[in-house]
């Protein structure tokens, strides 16, 4: 089984999604407990990974190789390093939460909602383990369809629009990467992942294809300008949807600049770094002060999502100038680790701060934060994981939030002071906007009968915002265990950011 | 002019589909309307048959003094043009029956322009290229015209057939250009000459190409020849624009390749550059216009302009992968036109022909699994992967790639992204609108039509999933690496 462990991982979901979806909608108690049935074995079976997976040599493990399409050298290539392993966790432990999550608040067509969630889990693993440009290909833009389905079904009002348009954003982006992996092909005559880095190109086309990519994966993270399709896909999504897009989906760009922009072009990153670190910069700051006036909950988050998405590319492309202008493999060490970090940390709080959206828009179903207020007179223990997970949001030491960044910003200072000092700067709009979210939806006098009216949360809930909660706190107190996971893969990473390709 | 019993082999399936329809048309003489099924079960019968000949046919050869050809590119061909005739009967035997249009005409005339189809592709001489396109277009225009009840189909037809005959005309002149600058019909001579350099004729011959391309282009339906395409899907009873939007596509490459490749193949400097231009006003217009349209039938007649751009965009840089690609394009395309047609014809009943985009809101709800059938084959069209579609836009880019046509590429992926909206309108409306009717589908009891349209959504899948042995055969056959 150890042998096609990540193969179980990728077709398991995609098999039990059409299970499930097989069983008809008029079946939808049954369709439960199988989606849940099959995430939990799959999450189980992803423990595997992380357990037989060996940190220490931080290369690609649980090598899978097949002959795909042999005309055009296509492989099934699957492979993972320290950081797949730790984002396919991720992905597998909230798809989990979701499909519990969804339990009570999800009524219609329940079958097709749960199989959307488990296709889209097996194509999400699918993209963290292929090692074929290809076959990424293939299961990144697959993603999609369902998710495609998840806005437009079960979201809100302007669920049409916002669905399209995170498609078509979506689709824009990765089209060009797609031509750009297709010049490397008739380049290479390749789509190995290993064979694309160890190309040489010239600074010209290294540009091109940074662009190419750059459009695919800043859509995707997204980062500013093109992040507008986030704010009303969250805001439309149903509660599992932005879980999975804040938690998981965001993080397939970050992932994308570590194992195609860096290792391909890592040249014209360098040389197109200041324009990511401005563009980070810009979202950290500039969205932060956007999150602060909102007024619909999950718009906030969605924001903030972006803002802190702005210290994963700041990390990444911190490095590469730390690395190639300064030689301080350190700290660029340190810079990808804190964007690594930040990756997990931010699916672990913005996975809870939308299920925590999800909770009371389930009971009063409106996000508008002048509808609320005084919410713990009537929800003490939901207050409390709202708290909590608000200082995970603000970076609060103590939590995971506060790692990620800090090393982020510790590896800016040795670069710049001034880019450091801007990126600090937003752990304070970063607790304006969610502290104030806080006091306004959860402290104060209960303001309207709805309000009075509100029962706590049931036990499932509990477990899963428990969960949540228990993850936050574990990677913020002890985040030994995840950097360990990642440690030597990142090395590797920053070792392969010295690699000069040019001529 | 003599000819051994070698050339009689060669032509074995075409001679035998001739024979079989003149028997066909003797036998549906005899049965009674209410034993139409006879007629329809025995011309599937008749292309089974002529598919089993054209896989265990000779070898590949010459014949008829090198009129007629055999080789693998048009073996390749034949075989998937039977198949999708065979998917479009059993399709279209419901619609007919609910509409009175369950006659032997549909059959006999279908089966002719397939036999039309397999003398185009394995044309080796300009007369033979043009006898059988017009065995194709003749047999539309009457198919088209099917209901004559109908003023728009028989609107249809009318535009169809004058546009159609000029076509035909301008090719032919651009035929007899060729001649006079050449001397010769046959493809393989011309060829030859061509890439001899013919002098002083040059001129002459590079006219006949503009003639030759133009006509092409009709046929194709590319812009900016596209115009009778619309009308004519549109107007026709869907069962036809079924039977017109998928086959003949296939055999319009196996035309333009023999043309273009075949006989012109030194000109490539030429009419590359034209089906470029061809390509990209394909492209622009096909995807634009379909955003307008309301009319699911017409929505899917300005996406087939649009993937003719495609297609001629793998055509268009002249190497044997490009026309490995293109071939491919054209196969995967007849599969997915055969599949969006079928869709409407699974829906259409007796009075309605579930032809508008909305005649399809809320599919979901009334019958999930076909709603999801229909989505494999918007998203197929659409491009994405791992859909079937994905892969053939994929490769026409590889080898558009390869030939250094790096800006057509950029153009032709702006425009599928263009083309992606369209097709996600349809599953929008399958999705995400409420019904405009009630309760459950009433599916039509036509068994082997609600099979035949999950086998070849499913097919759509699978091929996307597992395209190397199909792609490989387009390899060999075009003898490309």
């Amino acid at each position: 089984m150890m042998q096609s462990l990540l193969s179980i991982l990728i077709w398991l979901p995609i098999v039990g999604g059409f299970a499930v979806l097989a069983l008809g909608t008029h079946r939808a108690k049954g369709a439960r407990w199988l989606a849940l049935a099959v995430a939990i074995v799959t999450f189980i079976v992803s423990i595997q990974l992380l357990t037989g997976y060996d940190a220490a040599a931080g290369t690609m493990q649980f090598i899978e190789q097949h002959r795909w399409i042999a005309a055009i050298n296509a492989n099934y290539h699957l492979g993972v390093d320290g950081i797949s392993v730790a984002l396919i966790v991720l992905t597998t432990f909230v798809t989990v939460l979701v499909i519990l999550g969804a339990w009570d608040s999800v009524h219609d067509k329940v079958n097709q909602y749960l199989a959307a969630f488990l296709v889209l889990e097996g194509l999400m693993v699918g993209v963290f383990c292929a090692l074929d440009a290809l076959l990424f290909y293939v299961f990144f833009e697959g993603m999609l369809i369902p998710m495609f389905i998840i806005i437009g079904i079960w979201g809100g009002p302007r669920r049409v629009y916002a669905t399209l348009k995170f498609f078509l954003y979506t689709f824009f982006g990765s089209i060009f990467m797609l031509v750009g992996l297709i010049y490397l092909y008739t380049q290479s005559n390749s789509w190995e992942l290993s064979q694309l880095a160890a190309l040489k190109l010239t600074l010209e086309q290294q540009s091109w294809l940074f662009f190419a990519f750059l459009i695919a994966f800043a859509v995707k993270v997204p980062m500013w300008p093109v992040h507008t399709w986030l704010p009303d896909a969250h805001v439309e999504a149903p509660t599992g949807g932005s879980v999975i897009l804040a938690a998981i989906m965001l993080k397939i760009g970050g992932y994308g600049f570590l194992r195609f922009s860096l290792p391909i072009t890592p040249d014209a990153s360098q040389h197109f770094a200041w324009l990511l670190i401005a563009l980070s910069l810009v979202a950290v700051i500039y969205v932060g002060f956007v999150a602060l006036v909102q007024e619909d909950m999950k718009k906030l988050i969605a924001y903030s999502s972006v803002s802190h998405m702005g210290f994963v590319t700041l990390g990444i492309f911190i490095s590469l100038a730390l690395v190639r202008v300064g030689g301080n493999k350190d700290a660029a060490y340190l810079g990808v680790s804190g964007a690594m970090v930040q990756m997990i940390s931010h699916g672990f709080v913005s996975g809870a701060m939308f299920s925590c959206v999800g909770v009371i828009y389930d009971r009063m179903h409106t996000r508008m934060i002048k509808d609320y207020g005084g919410v713990v007179n009537t929800m003490p223990w939901y207050a409390a994981f709202v708290v909590l997970f608000a200082m995970a949001n603000c970076g609060l030491p103590g939590t995971s939030g506060f790692v990620g960044e800090f090393m982020v910003i510790l590896a800016s200072f040795q670069s710049n002071f001034w880019i450091a000092a801007l990126a600090a700067f937003t752990l304070i709009i970063g607790a304006a906007y969610t502290l104030w979210l806080v006091k306004r939806v959860i402290w104060g006098d209960v303001t309207n009968d709805h309000v009075a009216k509100l029962k706590d949360i049931n036990a499932r809930e509990a477990l899963v915002l428990g969960t949540f909660a228990a993850a936050t706190l574990l990677f913020g107190i002890w985040p030994a265990p995840l950097t360990h996971l990642m440690d030597a893969s990142i090395k590797h990473i920053v070792d392969q950011l010295l690699i000069v390709k040019v001529g | 002019m003599p000819f051994s019993l070698h050339d009689l082999y060669l032509l074995l399936p075409e001679a035998f589909l001739l024979f079989a329809v003149c028997g066909l048309i003797a036998v549906d003489l005899l049965v009674k309307p209410s034993q139409r099924d006879v007629t329809h079960w025995l011309a599937i019968g008749v292309l089974v048959a002529t598919l089993a000949l054209v896989v265990y046919s000779v070898a590949p050869g010459r014949g008829f003094s090198g009129m007629f050809v055999h080789d693998a590119v048009s073996r390749l061909l034949k075989v998937f043009i039977l198949l999708i005739v065979i998917a479009v009967f059993v399709y279209a035997r419901n619609y007919l029956k609910d509409r009175k249009l369950y006659v032997g005409e549909f059959y006999i005339l279908c089966l002719f322009a397939t036999l039309g189809m397999m003398l185009l592709v394995s044309a080796g001489s300009l007369v033979m290229i043009y006898v059988g396109l017009e065995l194709l277009t003749l047999s539309s225009y009457a198919l088209v015209a099917l209901n004559r009840d109908s003023p728009l189909s028989s609107e249809a037809a009318m535009k169809y057939f004058v546009l159609g005959a000029l076509a035909s005309g301008i090719l032919l002149y651009g035929m007899s250009m060729i001649y006079g600058a050449t001397g010769t019909l046959d493809l393989k001579s011309i060829h030859e000459l061509v890439a001899s350099g013919v002098g002083d004729n040059k001129v002459l011959l590079t006219f006949g190409l503009v003639f030759l391309v133009a006509g092409i282009g009709f046929k194709f339906g590319a812009a900016p020849f596209h115009m009778w395409l619309p009308d004519v899907y549109q107007g026709s009873p869907t069962a036809v624009t079924t039977f017109i939007g998928s086959a003949p596509k296939i055999a319009a490459f196996g035309m333009a390749w023999r043309l273009l490749e075949g006989a012109l193949g030194g000109l490539h400097q030429h009419w590359g550059d034209m089906l470029a231009v061809l390509a990209v006003l394909s492209l622009g217009i096909g995807n634009v216009v379909a955003i307008a349209q309301s009319n699911l039938k017409r929505m899917l007649a300005y996406s087939t302009i649009s993937h003719v751009g495609f297609l001629l965009l793998g055509l268009a840089n002249g190497t044997p992968s490009g026309y490995a690609a293109a071939m491919f394009y054209a196969i995967a395309y007849a599969i997915m036109s055969a599949a969006a047609f079928g869709s409407i014809l699974l829906l259409a009943r007796a009075g309605f022909e579930a032809e508008e985009i909305d005649d399809f809101k809320g599919l979901n709800q009334r019958n999930p699994w076909y709603a999801f059938v229909v989505l494999l084959v918007m998203a197929s069209l659409a491009g994405i992967p791992p859909l079937f579609g994905f892969f053939a836009k994929l490769l026409v880019l590889k080898a558009a790639l390869d030939a250094g046509m790096l800006w057509l590429s950029i153009v032709a992926i702006v425009f599928a992204i263009v083309g992606a909206f369209y097709y996600l309108r349809v599953i929008k409306v399958m999705y995400f609108d409420a019904p405009v009717e009630k309760g459950v589908l009433a599916l039509p009891h036509d068994i082997p039509l609600r099979w035949i349209l999950s086998v070849n959504g499913a097919a759509l899948l699978f091929l996307g999933l597992f395209f190397g042995p199909l792609l490989s055969w387009c390899y060999r056959a075009m003898g490309a690496g």
